[in-house]
């Protein structure tokens, strides 16, 4: 029986997304598809799968990540679901344990993936903020929400942009003493 | 042969690659070497053997029977850089136990 939830997740907290997916397969729900805050599950043994979500920097269907997603799959991981550069993995519980990464340099180039993608729309949204701003000042017959909302929007982004620098720099400072 | 420390991952892909291997099977092999100790993750070990086919230290082969999983193995420049970093590894526990050798546990 196929369960839909809706959730949502910012996507400098992937790492509490896959705790949530490893916690609902504990409950015997398995991750079968993704798309915008929408998870559908299929039932699973308890603790069946550990899940691992991983930023690409090409579209799953791009030459070079299929063959990453091939190599994945040979290791005994499977992909799940997709959405835009994003991939779901998952491995049985019973094959050991499941990580992406064992150095701290692949980590660290995680995170400067994931700053790429939100930095620019965090600029984009400040850009049109300010656009508004000044045709609200001097064009515009009525006030309008909209520049607010760039805003926050662009404010939300850089405090996501802040949370992946830090951990950039702690595993900036963690590879001058170990790889 | 430049002077580098290798990576953990990286010594023991290199040795792992006498004969051709695939990817899964090096996971396995490095974990088995080292009691368990060293587990390489799927994504590192990918990224870590294409800097290395870069490198031209270790070539493709293709797989046996239609196998479609693709294999790996060493070469000489691969040899190469297993013996210096092997060089290296003597001159650290030398010097490691030389200078330790007093110390209180």
């Amino acid at each position: 029986m196929r369960k839909v939830i809706k959730k949502f997740f910012w996507a400098w907290d992937f790492e509490k997304e896959e705790k949530w997916l490893n916690e609902m397969s504990a409950k015997g729900l398995a991750l079968v598809g993704y798309s915008i805050c929408t998870y559908s599950f299929e039932e699973c043994e308890p603790g069946e799968y550990t899940h691992k979500i991983q930023l690409l920097e090409h579209r799953p269907s791009h030459p070079e990540s299929e063959q990453y997603i091939r190599f994945m799959e040979e290791t005994g991981a499977e992909q799940v679901a997709s959405y835009l550069n994003w991939v779901y993995f998952r491995k049985k519980t019973a094959e050991g344990p499941f990580e992406l990464f064992s150095d701290i340099e692949s980590k660290l180039k995680q995170c400067i993936l994931i700053k790429k993608l939100l930095l620019p729309i965090g600029w984009l949204n400040l850009g049109v903020a300010i656009m508004n701003f000044a045709n609200l000042a001097f064009n515009a017959p009525r006030f309008s929400w909209i520049p607010f909302i760039n805003v926050f929007c662009a404010l939300i982004l850089f405090a996501g942009v802040n949370e992946i620098n830090k951990k950039i720099k702690a595993y900036k400072k963690e590879m001058f003493i170990r790889e | 042969m430049e002077n580098i420390a290798l990576t953990e991952a990286v010594f023991y892909i290199l040795l792992s690659l006498e004969k051709p291997l695939h990817g899964y099977g090096i996971m396995q092999n490095a974990e088995k070497l080292s009691n368990g100790r060293v587990r390489l993750a799927a994504g590192t070990l990918y990224g870590a053997i294409n800097t290395l086919l870069e490198k031209g230290w270790i070539t493709s082969v293709p797989g046996e029977n239609g196998d479609r999983k693709k294999e790996y193995v060493i070469t000489e420049n691969g040899k190469k850089a297993v013996f210096a970093e092997l060089e290296r590894l003597r001159e650290l526990v030398k010097n490691g136990e030389e200078l330790t050798g007093g110390w209180n546990k």
